[in-house]
């Protein structure tokens, strides 16, 4: 698709290995009773992407149900605003449910289903992608449960009603901070009963080996269809592109084209941005690649924050999608190797930089995507009132009303 | 055994042989779960004593850790409480060395200690000197339940280096034969067969197919084999105990340990129970 850049591709950038290692980062680091099914699901997965049919049956679906592809669309009032030259905003929150979610959860249910599993599980943290899960399992006709912690129930309750509307069965998880980290540890115990009937899929570019492979497979849309959006535009490609990271399944999603199709020499600065929370000096943040150390959590090596005993840490961000104390693996490797900076976003820039795109181009994101927003005041005192930004909003902000007015946003 | 009981050298400790000096040649072993640090450090050494003293042939203890992912109510609730006593790896390695050392100064050496710990606070604490603490502590072995052995090269190449501990690897239901072959090729100690899909803790039957899997481990390897996960009273334990070399009773001992009395006649029962399976 975008080999128009760079036809011998695949020798810019390949990883993960065979064993599922991103550099150190990555591995198999789970009970011996799933490793099995993890076994499986890789063996499962290559088969799939060596069969035509299943490619055509996901594309097809990606066009027709999910919206693909989303538009890149040029946000000028927004560029004056923040004295960029241009600004380009991938609309991921227009794809149906309003998140990037969809890409992954539709590709892992149609494989689900190709196992002949029946049955599936998701975690789910702001919710985006429980729903999303909820809704490929009614596409296609599976039995649906959904891990989420008790906090993010309360602060997330529309979509909770959406998925119990949707047929899923909703889990509340009311062990540790009832967040993400717990909803996955809740996930990922279930799984281990329930291995042989349960189809665990995995919301983010994290977990054992093959899924942060996999949810990147399913992701990889995103930025394949920006860099061919981008031919016949004023600069066909930009200076930076930006995405938000939580588990980083949009940022990799958006990034691994640029990384596997340009040289080095050619990419765009790639910046993901994680929540800084209240900000990274204190203990409330979700930042793992700023702050955190390499360790393993929920199957994988990669950043973590943790204690001195290696516990993990609570994270804690403004946004139930960022508020997870480690990251996808293959995000710590591209950190080591300098391939992508990652900077981290506090709660106060986010809410400003949601109000911002809010009122000058009409558009409402995610908490999440909005950590990505503002990184474009950093970006232009940066790279000059010149520069083309490309902004990954990889979803819609309905879901946030009552934070973003508990917040103070838009009061009478 | 023979070592002079002021200055227990953790060579002489009595199991120089490893875990596997825990299991008798006649019978099952009964091998004890506590949770270090919990309900405090005081009355976890207290159990590690009453368990050692009611028959516990091998003992496992936990290393408290805050994301549990194996474990089921029990033993995570038991872990928070250790934790928010400040216990740790280090704190374990600590409590384990003062048992190790007391009871090789006295009448009744310590079975072998084997400790239960998820993977990170071993890589936060340095896979060789984590390695080298166990040793110069006395434990003779590790079970680390989110490190299969395809992963474990790294610590694997730790403790050849310390000289200890033995590693213990857990195989379940679902594993193949290549996978209890590959467990098989990597385990020292013994091989921790896992019951039932799922969690620790208490259940009220033994899973269906229990001994045509124990035999299917039994084939694949030499070790001993354990079975644990769900036993919690001793007319199971003695049921596996007709079937398998060890019985690893956790969450049902745990849920005692408040009590190092209870704990004690409850290892007591355990322990008569498994010695008397094959009589």
């Amino acid at each position: 698709m975008s080999d128009v850049f760079l036809p011998s591709a695949e020798l810019a950038y390949s990883s993960p290995d065979a064993k599922g290692f991103f550099g150190p980062y990555g591995g198999t680091f789970v009970p011996e009773t799933v490793v099995p099914a993890l076994a499986e699901l890789a063996e499962a997965f290559e088969a799939a992407l060596d069969d035509p049919s299943f490619a055509e049956e996901y594309t097809t679906l990606l066009a027709d149900y999910v919206g693909r592809p989303t538009p890149l669309y040029r946000a000028d009032r927004l560029a004056a605003e923040v004295g960029l030259g241009a600004v380009y905003l991938k609309r991921e929150d227009l794809t149906h449910t309003g998140a990037h979610k969809i890409n992954n959860t539709v590709g892992q249910a149609l494989l689900a289903r190709r196992m002949g599993k029946l049955r599936v599980i998701a975690e789910t943290g702001a919710g985006q992608h429980g729903v999303a899960t909820a809704t490929a399992a009614a596409l296609l006709g599976l039995e649906c449960v959904v891990f989420m912690g008790t906090e993010d129930i309360r602060r997330q309750s529309l979509n909770v009603y959406k998925m119990r509307l949707l047929g899923a069965e909703v889990v509340p998880v009311a062990d540790g901070t009832g967040t993400l980290a717990d909803a996955v540890t809740a996930a990922l115990r279930h799984w281990v009963e329930r291995v042989e009937d349960t189809f665990y899929v995995l919301g983010s570019a994290v977990g054992p080996h093959p899924y942060p492979a996999m949810v990147r497979e399913f992701q990889k849309v995103i930025g394949e269809e920006t860099l061919v959006q981008l031919q016949g535009r004023e600069a066909p490609l930009p200076d930076a592109v930006v995405a938000c990271i939580g588990g980083g399944s949009n940022a990799i999603g958006m990034f691994y084209p640029f990384l596997r199709d340009l040289p080095a020499g050619r990419r765009p600065l790639l910046v993901g941005a994680e929540a800084a929370g209240l900000g990274v000096e204190t203990d409330k943040h979700g930042a793992a690649l700023t702050k955190g150390s390499p360790g393993v959590l929920h199957g994988f090596y990669s950043y973590l924050l943790q204690d001195d005993a290696g516990n993990p840490l609570e994270a804690y961000s403004i946004s139930a999608g960022l508020d997870y104390p480690g990251v996808g693996p293959e995000h710590s490797y591209l950190k080591d190797e300098g391939l992508v900076r990652y900077e981290a976003v506090t709660d106060a820039e986010a809410l400003d930089a949601f109000a911002l795109l809010t009122r000058t181009e009409g558009i409402i994101p995610a908490i999440e995507s909005s950590h990505a927003l503002a990184m474009l005041p950093r970006l232009a005192a940066e790279l000059g009132p010149e520069a083309t930004v490309v902004v990954n909003v990889s979803g819609r902000g309905d879901k946030d009303m009552d934070i973003v007015r508990e917040a103070g946003l838009g009061g009478e | 055994m023979g070592s002079e009981p002021d200055t227990p050298s953790t060579r002489d400790l009595g199991f120089v042989g490893g875990l596997g000096g825990g299991f008798p040649a006649e019978r099952a072993a009964l091998v004890v779960y506590l949770m270090a640090g919990y309900p405090d450090r005081e009355t976890s050494l207290a159990a590690l004593h009453a368990v050692a003293d009611a028959g516990a042939d091998v003992i496992e203890l936990g290393v408290p850790f805050g994301d549990p992912v194996a474990d089921g109510p029990v033993i995570a609730e038991a872990a928070k409480v250790a934790r928010e006593g400040g216990f740790g790896l280090a704190e374990t390695i600590g409590l384990a060395a003062e048992f190790i050392a007391s009871r090789a100064a006295g009448r009744h050496p310590a079975p072998p200690v084997a400790l239960m710990t998820y993977l990170n606070p071993l890589m936060r604490f340095g896979l060789p000197r984590a390695a080298a603490a166990l040793a110069e502590a006395g434990v003779a072995g590790v079970i680390v339940p989110d490190m299969p052995p395809d992963s474990a090269a790294p610590w694997l190449a730790a403790t050849a280096a310390a000289g200890a501990p033995e590693t213990v690897f857990l195989v379940a239901p679902t594993s193949t034969p290549e996978r209890l072959a590959t467990v098989a090729a990597s385990a020292s100690g013994f091989v921790y067969a896992v019951s039932t899909t799922g969690i620790t803790g208490e259940r009220a039957e033994l899973a269906a197919g229990l001994e045509a899997f124990v035999a299917r481990v039994r084939e694949a390897t030499t070790l001993p084999v354990a079975v644990g996960f769900g036993i919690s009273e001793p007319a199971q334990a003695a049921e596996v105990a007709r079937m398998a070399d060890g019985v690893v009773v956790g969450s049902a001992v745990v849920r005692r340990q408040g009590d190092p009395r209870a704990v004690g006649e409850f290892v007591a029962a355990l322990a008569e129970a498994v010695r008397s399976a094959r009589g």
